[in-house]
């Protein structure tokens, strides 16, 4: 594929993401922040969200299942993982996290087992496409482009 | 809710930093992500910054913590916090900086994700400067560090 071609699919491909719902404008804020002196800050900074919210979600399995469960501690969890997601745009994860905190105020382990299960759904769906996009970029800056373009 | 810290108070007392360096803001924010935000945002806003994963290693940089080493007190000229932090909150991190009679002219900003009025007038009456909604962008950042540099000279 040649360089104007991996830019139209780029373009469309970040587009699409847009569209829908899976990033928000606050990712266009994270690119914005990225400069010559900071080539890589959007990839550093979506790489600790990854951690982070593997981290988290991990913490709220072993959370939901023990005998007495400690609904305020899942909810500081959830708080956490609604923040980072909301600092970097990836919506549908922040979404969940809300509906997740209404369950939790609840006291509702039904709600709240259902909720962890669609976060993980969404948190796996947008670190795939963050990954594509990605990926695209790399092609693209390896084909000699570059951004913005 | 953008305020300059008029009246007898004044700015910012100069903490020995001379016109055109760069302010020095210490972040505060128990979320990692967070914290790379805000540091990013405040360089670009040529800032330097030191950034606190709570209110008790804010306040043990700032000297007013219980571990604070003699001699390593550092000079800020800014507070950026956030609201919610397991432990002590920036609300009671606030009220403990406003409390200090070294520090308490030191501009102290409170950021939440969350937006609720009572927790908005609450800080700024107990003489947070500004209360910014997370989360931050770049031109609410440029505004903040904007008005930090007026205030200074």
């Amino acid at each position: 594929m040649d360089l104007v071609q991996l830019q139209r699919q780029f373009v469309d491909y970040k587009t699409s993401l847009y569209h829908e719902g899976f990033l928000d404008e606050q990712f266009t804020q994270l690119q914005e922040l990225q400069d010559e002196n900071n080539p890589d800050f959007v990839v550093e900074v979506v790489s600790l969200f990854f951690e982070d919210s593997e981290r988290l979600l991990n913490e709220l399995a072993r959370a939901l299942e023990q005998q007495n469960i400690d609904y305020k501690r899942i909810d500081a969890h959830v708080h956490q993982l609604k923040g980072s997601s909301s600092s970097i745009g990836a919506q549908r994860v922040q979404k969940v996290c809300i509906a997740f905190r209404n369950y939790c105020e609840e006291q509702n382990v039904e709600g709240c087992l259902k909720c962890l299960q669609q976060v993980r759904h969404e948190y796996s769906l947008v670190k795939t496409k963050l990954e594509s996009l990605f990926q695209l970029e790399q092609q693209i800056l390896t084909a000699g482009g570059s951004f913005p373009m | 809710m953008l305020s300059c810290g008029g009246g007898s108070g004044g700015c910012s007392k100069d903490m020995a930093v001379e016109l055109g360096d760069e302010p020095h803001v210490l972040a505060v924010d128990d979320n990692l992500i967070d914290r790379k935000l805000v540091e990013r945002l405040l360089k670009n806003s040529s800032c330097k910054v030191t950034t606190a994963e709570n209110a008790l290693r804010a306040l043990d940089y700032l000297g007013l913590g219980n571990d604070t080493l003699e001699g390593t007190v550092s000079e800020v000229n800014m507070i950026i916090t956030d609201y919610c932090m397991p432990g002590m909150t920036g609300y009671e991190l606030l009220k403990k900086i406003k409390e200090s009679s070294v520090l308490k002219e030191v501009p102290v900003v409170i950021m939440s994700s969350e937006n609720i009025p009572t927790r908005i007038s609450q800080c700024l009456e107990e003489g947070a400067k500004m209360f910014m909604l997370k989360p931050l962008k770049q031109s609410d950042v440029k505004q903040l560090t904007w008005h930090l540099m007026k205030c200074r000279n």
